[in-house]
């Protein structure tokens, strides 16, 4: 091709779209391709060798993901991740359930909605002191449960106490998050329809029928999304324990562990096979969970679909119309 | 109503107000502990129980102390630093990518879409291990642009609102300009980036909170604590020999909660809405 006519290509609409295309694609790309995938295959790789940050490799087969699962303090603190799944279950329960209190009349909403709202916007060393700080013997937890009559010899040490000290940090991490998966359900209740409440209510239906036939189901995109954030999140949980507790007393989540493998004790081999076999579990649980809720509520609505519903009817109503 | 009913109803009002403040009770009282500690004397502090009230509520030694301790001054420069490039970078990259992905149709658009949702199934701190090794390599460990380039990265939710938002930005609005003689940067950046603003708003805050309170790549990728400390890595300098006295942590912690405070007390609404907004379909 001639320059000539590349110059009229690049300054006809197609050139000046492929250029506009490729550009706007280029930093976003590197940045994705340099900090995401290259990281990613190079992790895989490395997970086959015996190595540390600089110096020599040898190639060890899949002997490190063998050492994940034979170490103790690995299994063990992916057997931790338990707890936090089951904390998130919880979690889900109690945000549902504020969600669809705050979705209805309340006095004094908007504060007790910000109130349960903030500790998700707290930085999580933060959050780590706070509740050092919180369950230490004798302070905070203990005065309040001294007010309530609880003597102090009959508290267990909050931290220490190998039989409580998990449930304590998982406490901090619903402490922290709750808020937010409510935020998430509510923000999807407040986009149902509310003149099918009104008509159920004509209708005589009590408060349970509405929140199980008419909210339940208009949100079960988000209850999906934010399940698989929780379960996520609960296997990669890392500043609390890691603040409050360094890992000791059997309270080191995969995450702390890894940290101390890949930084202290400089074992990349290691800590990149704990890496991708924490990755493909998140992966096996994010495709389990799609597929249980796909089983579950066949006829998911998408939340795209509903914000179109709710974009037409704005028009009409702009137009002057009345609902349909 | 009968009375059975009466008692039915104010009986299920009294619990809903019942757990909501009790929720409230416990959301508030960690925080609501260490601003009574952060207002003791060490004296008090070591002589008095944690909930009892401080003597006085204009004790702001602490304050003080904390920030000296922790070099709070440089971190929250630095903080500001990092917070003021992450945040116009990955605006700008994702609101770019978002319009390539939106209004273009062209081979690869869906992988491309594909490969960042992915991404964000990989999680962060594990991607660490090896992202190390290659910051190690390209220099990028150490300097405050190291971490705002790696922090800038994938996001992958900045681009999803993006995205969205440009779904509801119609086609003409482009078609018009471009009939007009407006090249396509002139659509993006004349015509369409000044209609993003909600949006923008939105990735301003989800980002910028994320960004402030990010630990982990700091402490990692910002090894010199004497110069290099942002907000976050600041207050891990309470560990350690200073690990017990809660009198300064408190007053730390507390100063480095008041920019989220601000921010989250005039951007209720917008960060609710961001949330929702921002909730990757999975």
């Amino acid at each position: 091709m001639s320059a000539e006519k590349l110059m009229k290509w690049a300054k006809s609409r197609k050139g000046q779209r492929c250029f506009v295309i490729l550009t706007f694609m280029a930093v976003p790309l590197t940045l994705l391709m340099l900090f995401t995938y290259i990281p990613f295959l190079e992790m895989f790789k490395f997970s086959f060798y015996n190595m540390k940050y600089t110096g020599t490799r040898t190639f060890v087969g899949q002997k490190n993901y063998m050492e994940v699962f034979s170490r103790e303090d690995c299994f063990r603190s992916l057997l931790l991740a338990f707890y936090y799944i089951a904390a998130s279950f919880v979690q889900l329960g109690l945000a549902l359930y504020f969600a669809s209190i705050f979705c209805f009349k309340l006095r004094g909403k908007e504060v007790f909605k910000g109130l349960l709202f903030f500790p998700y916007l707290v930085c999580g060393i933060a959050i780590g002191f706070v509740f050092k700080f919180f369950f230490t013997r004798g302070f905070v937890l203990d005065t309040v449960l001294g007010w309530i009559g609880i003597p102090l010899e009959s508290l267990p040490y909050w931290l220490k106490d190998t039989r409580i000290n998990n449930i304590s940090l998982v406490f901090t991490s619903i402490w922290r998050y709750l808020g937010q998966n409510m935020v998430l359900f509510l923000g999807a209740m407040m986009s149902v329809d509310q003149t099918l409440y009104e008509a159920a209510a004509i209708d005589g239906a009590n408060a349970w029928n509405k929140f199980r036939y008419i909210m339940l189901p208009s949100i079960n995109s988000v209850i999906v999304l934010n399940m698989i954030m929780c379960i996520s999140g609960s296997l990669s949980a890392f500043e609390p324990p890691y603040v409050i507790t360094n890992g000791s007393f059997g309270t080191g989540t995969y995450f702390v562990i890894m940290n101390r493998i890949a930084h202290e004790n400089q074992r990349v081999g290691l800590a990149s096979a704990m890496a991708i076999v924490l990755m493909v579990l998140i992966f096996i649980v994010t495709i389990f969970q799609k597929v249980v809720m796909a089983k579950l509520f066949p006829s998911d609505e998408s939340e795209e679909s509903i914000r179109r519903r709710r974009l037409k009817r704005e028009k009409q109503l702009r137009k002057g119309g009345t609902f349909a | 109503m009968t009375p059975m009913m009466k008692v039915k109803k104010y009986g299920l009002i009294f619990l809903k107000y019942f757990t909501v403040v009790l929720a409230a009770f416990i959301a508030l009282l960690p925080i609501a502990s260490c601003v009574i500690t952060a207002f003791k004397t060490p004296e008090e502090y070591a002589g008095t129980n944690v909930m009892q009230l401080p003597s006085s509520w204009f004790n702001f030694t602490n304050f003080i102390e904390a920030w000296q301790k922790a070099n709070m001054g440089l971190a929250f420069r630095n903080s500001l630093i990092v917070l003021v490039f992450v945040l116009a970078g990955s605006i700008l990259f994702s609101s770019m990518l978002a319009y390539i992905l939106n209004r273009f149709k062209f081979p690869g658009n869906g992988l491309i879409k594909n490969l960042f949702l992915f991404a964000s199934l990989l999680p962060g701190i594990a991607m660490q291990v090896s992202v190390y090794q290659i910051m190690y390599n390209m220099g990028l460990i150490n300097h405050l642009y190291g971490y705002i380039i790696v922090m800038m990265g994938t996001d992958i939710i900045a681009v999803t609102i993006f995205i969205q938002f440009f779904e509801n930005l119609p086609v003409s609005l482009d078609e018009s300009a471009i009939m007009d003689g407006c090249t396509y940067f002139g659509v993006f950046f004349k015509i369409l980036f000044p209609l993003l603003k909600p949006a923008i708003v939105t990735v301003l805050i989800l980002k910028g909170v994320s960004t402030y309170n990010e630990y982990y790549m700091a402490n990692l990728y910002l090894q010199d604590k004497s110069k290099l400390v942002v907000v976050a890595t600041s207050l891990y300098t309470f560990t350690g020999p200073m690990g017990n006295q809660y009198n300064y942590i408190c007053a730390g912690v507390l100063i480095t909660l008041i920019p989220a405070l601000i921010i989250f007390l005039c951007c209720q609404k917008q960060i609710y809405g961001g949330l929702a907004a921002g909730a990757v379909k999975g």
